[in-house]
């Protein structure tokens, strides 16, 4: 099955390569050596029913799974030439260059300004006005400016759901990553708010390597380039999301993708 | 066909009446939080009557506690209960941050548990143990060991010299606040391990998915977001450090002075009730100390709207 589920990505560029990856909750083997690469400045899409595993790999590119004892991941994901899992490698500094954006919108609980601010502050020493600047510039590049512009100081929990998640997007771009990962961002929105951040995604394309987790079939043939399509902890399918969704190699992928389970 | 309805109707009357006696029952029972309230305020009033009627209100200010002259003000238990609380707070509070945060974010899962119940094993030891363990076990191991340590490492340093002056005898304000500080860490450590626990894992995530370390994750978000429940601990610390009375009046040393250094022994206002009500004569004396129960009434009313004050501030600050 492995063999097959690999993909040529031709002359692309490769900004993450996922090698003999397991991961393991305590006892369970949550994924079962995945292999593949992620397409430089693509977008990535993961589907496959509940509890398939497409969470757990996004989860293991940040380390996230670190904050938690008991999990573990074995295996390489090489990024910049390093492996990810290293021990030695600081987690810090790749959840830095490598963003996520969750499944509920999760502003700090401080003013808009501030949640933009909040990471880079971190990691860059700015003066003010180049803070303001890079404020500006990340919340136009969410697609929130226009609507915040005149109240930056106001709580960031004071804006609706979707204006919510497309801050937390702009404060993941804050920080320029390399990378932003997407763990089912719209699956707490409404259709318009869901309609807004599917765009948002079109256009950082150009600029930042996107893996988004997402329920939607649709969603995923939409925004994507490239779909991994994950069941049990395997990887079962990966291709183009055009030739994925329109001519699956694999039957489990067919019966997937045209609704016969999940 | 008609059996069933009437059968129905029935039965809502009857759920009808419970509900309204369930009403009526909680009502009652919250009404009588209010009437105790109001009560002990009118008997605090009325026995400290005659004491604040000659004294005035310069009762507040008074530093003299004369009982043979019937001469009396309340400023050195006031500043008794005030610096020893001050001082239980300024070592508890950072500790009992400490605690909690071990607690929550970095303590191994098999160590949580028993030391959570450690903690809580700690807030329910009597307060007059308390007090036997400050006299007869910590104070001597404090002045012998600490104090003169102290004196010397203060020196001749303007302030300090003489907040550390004086005899070391083991007892005193420090101690009293010392001891207050151990007794109070077990509730505001255990308040604040369950508020740090109220922050949602995800907001934790995200925080640390920016590339926060475990410290900025800790200081930027999750005590923001629990700035509400860790004021309400810490008062709950205060409360209990400003009304102790056992512990305090075995360690604080009972003199009715006030002098600069916190290795002196002066009292507080429990401790004042606790030791002079069984032989007070009818009259000034006992009024005096009614007096000085409606003061700590007082202070811990202005505690109370403070912390409110404080959260009110913040809430409006946070723009929610």
């Amino acid at each position: 099955m492995m063999e097959s589920a690999t993909v040529e990505l031709g002359s692309l560029a490769i900004a993450l390569k996922v090698r003999n990856l397991n991961f393991f909750y305590g006892s369970f083997q949550g994924l079962k050596d995945i292999n593949l690469d992620i397409a430089h400045r693509h977008v990535t899409a993961f589907i496959g029913p509940s509890g398939c595993g497409k969470s757990t790999l996004l989860r293991t590119f940040n380390r996230m799974y670190d904050l938690y004892p008991g999990q573990r991941a074995e295996g390489e994901i090489l990024f910049q030439g390093k492996n990810l899992l290293d021990k030695k490698q600081d987690v810090n500094l790749v959840r830095a260059k490598i963003g996520m954006v969750f499944q509920k919108p999760t502003p700090f609980p401080m003013t808009i300004y501030d949640n933009i601010a909040f990471g880079v502050r971190l990691y860059e020493n700015l003066s003010k006005s180049e803070m303001d600047a890079r404020v500006e510039w990340a919340l136009k590049k969410g697609a929130l400016w226009n609507e915040v512009k005149d109240k930056l100081l106001q709580s960031g929990l004071s804006l609706s759901g979707g204006q919510q998640q497309r801050l937390c997007i702009a404060r993941t771009i804050a920080v320029k990553p390399e990378i932003v990962l997407f763990d089912e961002p719209t699956s707490a929105l409404d259709p318009i708010s869901t309609a807004k951040i599917e765009e948002l995604i079109n256009e950082l394309k150009h600029e930042y390597t996107i893996a988004i987790v997402t329920h939607n079939m649709q969603q995923a043939a939409r925004i994507s380039d490239f779909t991994a399509f994950m069941y049990l902890g395997d990887l079962v399918e990966f291709g183009r999301t055009d030739e994925l969704f329109v001519k699956p190699k694999i039957v489990k992928t067919e019966e997937y993708i045209t609704g016969r389970f999940g | 066909m008609t059996e069933p309805v009437d059968l129905h109707a029935g039965r809502v009357a009857v759920f009808r009446r419970q509900d309204r006696l369930f009403h009526g029952v909680t009502q009652f029972f919250a009404s009588i939080v209010f009437l105790t309230l109001f009560g002990i305020l009118v008997s605090l009033g009325v026995e400290a009557y005659p004491s604040l009627s000659t004294f005035g209100m310069a009762f507040v200010w008074t530093d003299v506690w004369d009982a043979p002259d019937e001469k009396f003000g309340a400023l050195i238990q006031i500043y008794g209960t005030l610096a020893t609380s001050v001082i239980a707070l300024l070592i508890a509070v950072p500790v009992s941050f400490g605690v909690a945060l071990f607690l929550t974010e970095t303590c191994p899962i098999w160590l949580r548990r028993p030391l959570g119940t450690a903690v809580e094993l700690l807030a329910g030891i009597p307060s007059i143990v308390y007090g036997i363990w400050g006299l007869f076990v910590f104070a001597p191991l404090f002045a012998e060991h600490v104090q003169p340590h102290l004196q010397a490492a203060v020196g001749d340093i303007p302030v300090l010299r003489g907040l550390f002056a004086g005899a070391p005898m083991g007892i005193g304000i420090l101690t009293a606040g010392l001891v207050l500080s151990l007794m109070v860490i077990p509730f505001v450590a255990s308040v604040m391990r369950d508020v740090f626990e109220t922050t949602p894992p995800v907001l934790k995530e995200s925080a640390y998915g920016v590339g926060c370390t475990q410290w900025e994750v800790v200081t930027r978000i999750v005590l923001p977001y629990t700035r509400v429940g860790v004021i309400g601990g810490i008062m709950l610390g205060l409360g209990r450090a400003l009304g102790e009375t056992m512990a305090v009046t075995f360690v604080i040393g009972n003199a009715n002075r006030i002098t600069g250094s916190l290795f002196s022994p002066g009292t507080s206002i429990a401790s004042t009730l606790a030791n002079e009500f069984g032989e007070a004569s009818p009259g000034l004396h006992l009024s005096s100390l009614f007096a000085l129960g409606l003061v700590l009434f007082v202070i811990t009313f202005l505690v109370l709207a403070a912390s409110n004050w404080l959260i009110a501030r913040g809430r409006a600050k946070a723009g929610r």
